[in-house]
């Protein structure tokens, strides 16, 4: 919950109001603190590597085949599931449903939280979500679950997220790969 | 093989630099123009799209000249709006079209538009409003006052203020680098005193016009180019929180927040293309204060001549940026400080309800919100000076 302030006035803690912001070009966000993309890599991977029922949720900038970027990061994103044992849910558009969205087998940005309640997801990474809507997702989801957010972002990054990794295209998305299989091994999970 | 280098042109043949470039490198040629010129010469060099007004003379010349610069071939699509209210959803149109987008109103038209500016915000469109304040109606003004002002606050777009048409210029230029940060991606409403600096003629440094930003990649956008089923596009068809359009009260909330949250992330942006958000003048030490923005800070740099004379050490402390607030560099800026004045130019004092909001418990300095001056008034440095007076019983010669 937020401190005293105008974020206060809302159940929805905003990192920016508690002077959070996105990290700098080269380095990443592990909550409050701005650090090396690697040590950000290793934590979201060891997040995902040992918390319950880990997943992933794909946004359309890499479900649909928009360019070859787009199609690379989408191949990335199911070898990262498999290697960090994750499912995938889709948020695949952005559209309000109603009455409310199957939870067991998607996930929209305008109740993130049914989704994460329903399949008692305690780590989750998004990949691929426009900004905005990430980012709407990220507050209700820090308010609403105990999730461990991770957000891999082709942009500036989500402070509201618990580790931000920004500027991530399929070079970082590999590196990532490499990384969560290094801890993997250290785990003994290999 | 020899190696070449790509060099990209805008529609109108111009030579696209980096807004760094633009802003900070290129050599400058000095000219003599009007406020209205100077956004003219902005826009000439911004790689703009689209532009829509309703140009109700005499706001300014600007919306006019931005016209010209259609038929010269510098802005994609210029056309008349039906109303202000019409121009500014227009505007959103085509901002959320995926163009580079900029309008210019002033006082009533501002007031007659309102509806639009938190709906801007809300859509996150990165689009630009050149406010040339002039008050508000009733009774009648043409005159300059920045009322207006007070209303946009919470709008959740950027605020930034100009003082002189070269700040204005280089705002205009700046506002939409900042805006169309993808983290960013929030209207900016670069104001500026309506007549005192948008009909008057000032020197003002511009770099060559062969040069450009540039151009807006939609594709960097928070969220997609328009689509009538996904909101924002659908919020504009159907209320948000209904049945058939069922979002959750936490995503209200949240999506309120994170437009908010947009604002703040502008900061390390305007601070580099702004060289920062706050300008200091006069004599460092002093603890004698004057915060203000716009031309009142020009007055008030005159009036700390004017004590300078009388032996009485005081400093401007110039807001760039009014959201976001410069919380932490007015702070820093008022350490030291046992007075400080708000001078403006309305008469509500919307700047000083600011300044005391976010000094209290950070500053033992009595605020003194005068002198303010309203419905096209002006501020002589006199004027300014004589509050100081009130204060010190001292007398000045030269003091009306």
């Amino acid at each position: 919950m937020a401190h005293i302030g105008p974020s206060g006035f809302s159940p929805y803690p905003v990192a920016v109001y508690e002077g959070v912001l996105n990290p700098p070009p080269g380095k990443a966000l592990m909550f409050n603190e701005i650090v090396d993309e690697e040590v950000a890599m290793r934590e979201a991977a060891k997040a995902m590597l040992t918390r319950p029922n880990p997943t992933i949720f794909p946004g359309p900038q890499v479900l649909y085949a928009w360019n070859e970027e787009a199609k690379e990061k989408a191949k990335l994103v199911r070898k990262m599931a498999e290697v960090l044992g994750a499912k995938i849910i889709p948020m695949y558009d952005y559209r309000p449903k109603y009455p409310k969205i199957n939870p067991a087998i998607e996930i929209n940005p305008n109740h993130p939280n049914l989704t994460i309640w329903h399949n008692k997801i305690k780590a989750c990474i998004f990949v691929g979500v426009h900004c905005h809507y990430a980012n709407v997702a990220l507050k209700i989801i820090r308010a609403e679950t105990d999730c461990f957010t991770i957000a891999m972002c082709g942009m500036a990054g989500h402070e509201d997220a618990m580790i931000t990794l920004r500027d991530q295209h399929t070079e970082e998305m590999e590196k990532f790969i490499k990384i969560a299989e290094e801890v993997k091994r250290e785990l003994g999970r290999s | 093989m020899q190696a070449t280098e790509t060099i990209l042109y805008n529609r109108a043949g111009q030579r696209v630099v980096s807004p760094d470039y633009l802003l900070f490198e290129a050599p400058r040629t000095k000219h003599f123009m009007t406020g209205s010129e100077a956004v003219k010469e902005a826009v000439k060099r911004a790689s703009v799209d689209a532009s829509v007004s309703y140009p109700i003379t005499p706001q300014s010349e600007a919306a006019h000249l931005i016209g010209e610069l259609w038929v010269e071939g510098y802005v994609g699509v210029y056309f008349r709006g039906e109303s202000e209210f019409g121009v500014m959803s227009e505007i959103a149109g085509c901002a959320m079209a995926g163009a580079r987008t900029i309008t210019t109103t002033s006082g009533p038209g501002t007031l007659r538009a309102m509806e639009n500016f938190p709906m801007w915000a809300g859509t996150r469109i990165p689009v630009q409003l050149v406010l040339m304040a002039r008050g508000v109606n009733s009774p009648l003004s043409i005159q300059p006052d920045n009322l207006e002002v007070g209303f946009l606050l919470d709008t959740g777009c950027m605020i930034w203020y100009a003082e002189t048409a070269q700040d204005l210029f280089d705002m205009i230029l700046a506002g939409f680098v900042v805006a169309e940060q993808p983290d960013v991606h929030v209207p900016v409403i670069t104001v500026v005193d309506g007549f005192f600096v948008s009909h008057t003629r000032e020197a003002i440094m511009l770099p060559p016009d062969d040069i450009a930003l540039p151009p807006y990649n939609p594709y960097r956008a928070p969220m997609p180019v328009i689509d009538a089923e996904v909101p924002p596009g659908r919020f504009l068809r159907d209320p948000f929180v209904m049945k058939s359009n069922y979002i959750s009260y936490a995503t209200h909330a949240s999506w309120q927040w994170e437009v908010r949250a947009a604002i703040e992330r502008s900061r390390p942006y305007a601070k580099h293309y702004l060289r920062g958000l706050i300008e200091h003048f006069g004599d460092p030490e002093a603890e004698l204060v004057f915060v203000a923005c716009g031309t009142a800070s020009a007055q008030a740099k005159e009036a700390v001549r004017l004590l300078e004379d009388e032996g009485i050490p005081a400093r401007v402390v110039k807001l760039k940026t009014i959201r976001p607030f410069p919380i932490e560099e007015l702070r820093q800026a008022v350490k030291g400080a046992k007075y400080i004045f708000v001078p403006e130019f309305n008469v509500v004092g919307w700047l000083e309800r600011e300044v005391r909001r976010y000094l209290y418990g950070h500053s033992n300095a009595e605020i003194i919100g005068a002198p303010r001056v309203a419905g096209g008034m002006t501020m002589p440095a006199e004027v300014i000076v004589k509050e100081v007076l009130k204060l010190t019983g001292k007398e000045v010669k030269h003091v009306i």
